[in-house]
């Protein structure tokens, strides 16, 4: 049963409706039938990411000349939220690539730097990650150890980023490191890190995820693969830096811009992550609804139960809220505004509520659900991330008071 | 090489289908339309032969009415250069609906016209057939696999329990099966394409329909499962009910 909600006329233009139709059928197509053995497998969907590349998936919100497809953050977001209702991973592909990755390049890079790389990843040649978070540095992204130091015509890089999303499956990367300061005042900066995919063999058989052109940098390669609870067809791995020789032309922005672009880059990330997790609410709620309506227990359907009835309606208006809120933080930014409180408020509202929706559905479900023959608890482990990826609900909760306080960026508590 | 590809607007297979109050079509509302199945393939191949020959134009065409550019929109965002809106009614019976079509299509340059094998709707199979017959054209239906040698061209089209191979030239009515391709999804520059792409409208009226629609019926309610038995001694129970009720031993 396919969800229809007016808040769609609200924000949504005819394009943005042929977009949804579009990578619904996809995804219905080719990601539902795959998800659940991808899942179990732990499986990167390298087929599906060759069509989604060709789709021009990949290069959404980018100008024509950078190979993008020159939409708007709000047809990223219908198509992270369609890939989310049927599989997150999926979903994440296109959001961590797109947003965390390809825009930093594409806000903060040189001419140069985005004809190298933006055009590549625009047009899905190959995959793109962000490294921030580190063993000793999550939350707490400014406690950063990776360190670059500058030499004559290069910099040096040594430290660890770990938890980075496509670390091995992606070839580009934009890394943060310190190149300077003091302890509580650290310098931060920004670099833009090539490598060569760890699965080399699919990227050329599906055409897609490696180019011979990029060079790789000597010292920097991908560690060991998580082993995790949910987005487990999605690839998180640790970066490590030994004495990686980075060009100086890599640097991406002015050295010491690093913190504050990660934050701009981050807020952007907030919105698709919204996004993200309104689809896994919106697909469990759909897939609740079906199955409610179905099975029968005490000679009538289960969603004929008045108790049962109370928690579709409560997800229901989540989700009615959590669509307001994210395209809202998406109209702003499409709008030049400031949207820093708005994505915070979205990405915690959204992955708070795939959490409670989820939970909802396997619980509906009843043993079934629980079950993997259904794909609620799939999506229940896959909405747990959302409450912890590109900031903790506790850090989103910082970032609101922060901006409601009318307190400056840099002072929030743990982050320096 | 010109290439014309004939589709239609269907409702969506997913969608459920409620009968009108008058019992003799469906209510549309809340029913998602999409391009025919069967004209996906259709459409896929001719887009392919065009890639192939490195030239051509892929006309897309349709008889309906305003919601069916929609359908058209998705033909262009899928790579055809223009389309056609013949602005009519189609006729339930093909005959009508083959009549304008044929008479649209007689003094174009044509080298193929594709169809879907069956609109999914309807199920009447008659379309493709009865424009080749009205414009005196070879045809070939239920085509699985299409290539051209040393000019002439093969099709590969099924049969009960086999295939068949027959040749044919140019021009020539195709009309494609399920199997001929794996029809792409429309890339979001092909959509954001499609929209300058240019869209004809010609009105042509109501189709003439020799067979009228009486009435609608809906499948019978599917029966929920039978409880038989358990262990060893229930199997011979289930044997008998799968050879005698159900049919299928
Ligand atoms: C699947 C996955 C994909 C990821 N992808 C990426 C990626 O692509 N790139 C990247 O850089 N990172 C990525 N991450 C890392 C992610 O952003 C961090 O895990 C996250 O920011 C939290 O950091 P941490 O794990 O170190 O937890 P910690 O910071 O150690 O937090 C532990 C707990 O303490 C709480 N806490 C911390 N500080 C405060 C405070 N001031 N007030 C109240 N509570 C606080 C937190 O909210 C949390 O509940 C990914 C993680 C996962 C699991």
């Amino acid at each position: 049963m396919e969800l229809v909600s007016s808040v769609d006329d609200r924000y949504l233009t005819d394009e943005h409706r042929t977009i949804r139709d579009l990578v619904q059928e996809f995804a219905r197509e080719r990601v539902a039938p795959v998800a659940r053995d991808l899942d179990i497998r732990a499986e990167f969907p390298w087929e599906n990411v060759a069509e989604m590349a060709r789709m021009g998936l990949f290069g959404i919100p980018f100008p024509e000349e950078c190979a993008g497809v020159g939409l708007d953050t709000l047809a990223l977001l219908v198509v992270i939220e369609e890939l989310a209702k049927v599989d997150a991973s999926h979903a994440i592909a296109v959001g961590a690539h797109t947003s965390l990755c390809a825009a930093p390049i594409y806000l903060f890079g040189t001419e140069e730097q985005r004809h190298t790389y933006l055009t590549r990843l625009a047009a899905g040649k190959v995959l793109g990650g962000f490294g921030l978070t580190e063993p000793q540095a999550g939350s707490d992204a400014g406690a950063s150890r990776t360190r670059a130091v500058e030499k004559r015509d290069h910099w040096v890089l040594n430290g660890s980023k770990i938890f980075i999303t496509h670390g091995g499956v992606g070839e580009i990367f934009v890394i943060t490191a310190v190149t300077g300061g003091t302890d509580g005042n650290k310098e931060i900066s920004s670099f833009i890190l090539t490598k060569e995919t760890c699965d080399l063999d699919r990227a050329r058989a599906v055409g897609v995820g490696h180019d011979d052109a990029l060079t790789p940098i000597p010292g920097f390669r991908s560690g060991k693969k998580e082993d995790k609870l949910g987005w487990r067809a999605s690839d998180t791995r640790e970066l490590i830096l030994e004495d990686a020789i980075v060009p100086k032309e890599n640097l991406l922005g002015k050295r010491g811009e690093g913190f504050k672009n990660f934050l701009r880059t981050l807020d952007s990330g907030r919105i698709g992550m919204a996004a993200l997790a309104l689809g896994i609410a919106e697909g469990a709620l759909e897939r609740t609804l079906e199955y409610t309506g179905l099975r029968r227990q005490f000679g009538q359907r289960i969603c004929d139960f008045q108790a049962v009835r109370f928690d579709l309606a409560d997800i229901a208006l989540g989700i009615e809220v959590g669509k307001h809120l994210t395209y809202h933080a998406a109209t702003l930014k499409d709008g030049g505004k400031p949207f820093t409180r708005e994505a915070s408020m979205a990405k915690l509202y959204c992955s708070e509520l795939a959490m409670r929706a989820s939970i909802k559905a396997v619980q509906l479900h009843g043993g079934y659900g629980y079950t993997t023959e259904y794909p609620v608890e799939r999506m229940m482990r896959d909405a747990k991330i959302c409450e912890i990826g590109e900031g903790t609900s506790e850090i989103q909760r910082l970032v609101i008071a922060r901006q409601i306080l009318g307190e400056p960026e840099e002072i929030i508590e743990g982050e320096r | 090489m010109n290439i014309t590809v004939c589709v239609r607007r269907v409702p969506d297979t997913e969608t459920r289908i409620k009968i009108a109050p008058d019992g003799k079509g469906i209510d549309p509302t809340g029913v998602k339309f999409v391009l025919n199945p069967y004209d996906e393939f259709a459409v896929e191949e001719a887009l392919r032969l065009k890639e192939q020959a490195g030239q051509g134009t892929l006309t897309a065409v349709t008889l309906g009415g305003e919601a069916a550019k929609e359908t058209l929109r998705t033909v262009l965002a899928m790579g055809a250069d223009q389309a056609v809106l013949l602005k009519g009614e189609p006729s339930f019976d093909g005959l009508g609906t083959a009549e304008i079509l044929a008479e649209y299509l007689k003094d174009r340059p044509l080298d193929l016209v594709f169809f879907g094998k069956q609109a999914i709707d309807d199920d009447n199979m008659q379309v493709p057939a009865m424009v080749a017959e009205l414009l005196e054209l070879p045809c070939v239906t239920v085509v699985v696999e299409l290539q051209r040698k040393d000019g002439v061209w093969h099709a590969k089209r099924e049969v009960e329990g086999g295939h068949e191979i027959v040749e044919f030239t140019t021009p020539a009515v195709i009309a494609a099966q399920k199997g001929l391709n794996e029809p792409r999804y429309p890339s979001l520059k092909g959509i954001m394409a499609a929209k300058k792409k240019p869209l004809e409208e010609v009105e042509v009226g109501t189709a003439e329909s020799r067979v009228v629609l009486e009435r609608l019926t809906p499948p019978p309610e599917r029966k929920g499962p039978v409880f038989i038995g358990e262990g060893p001694e229930a199997v011979s129970e289930l044997v008998r009910r799968l050879r005698e009720e159900a049919k299928v031993l």
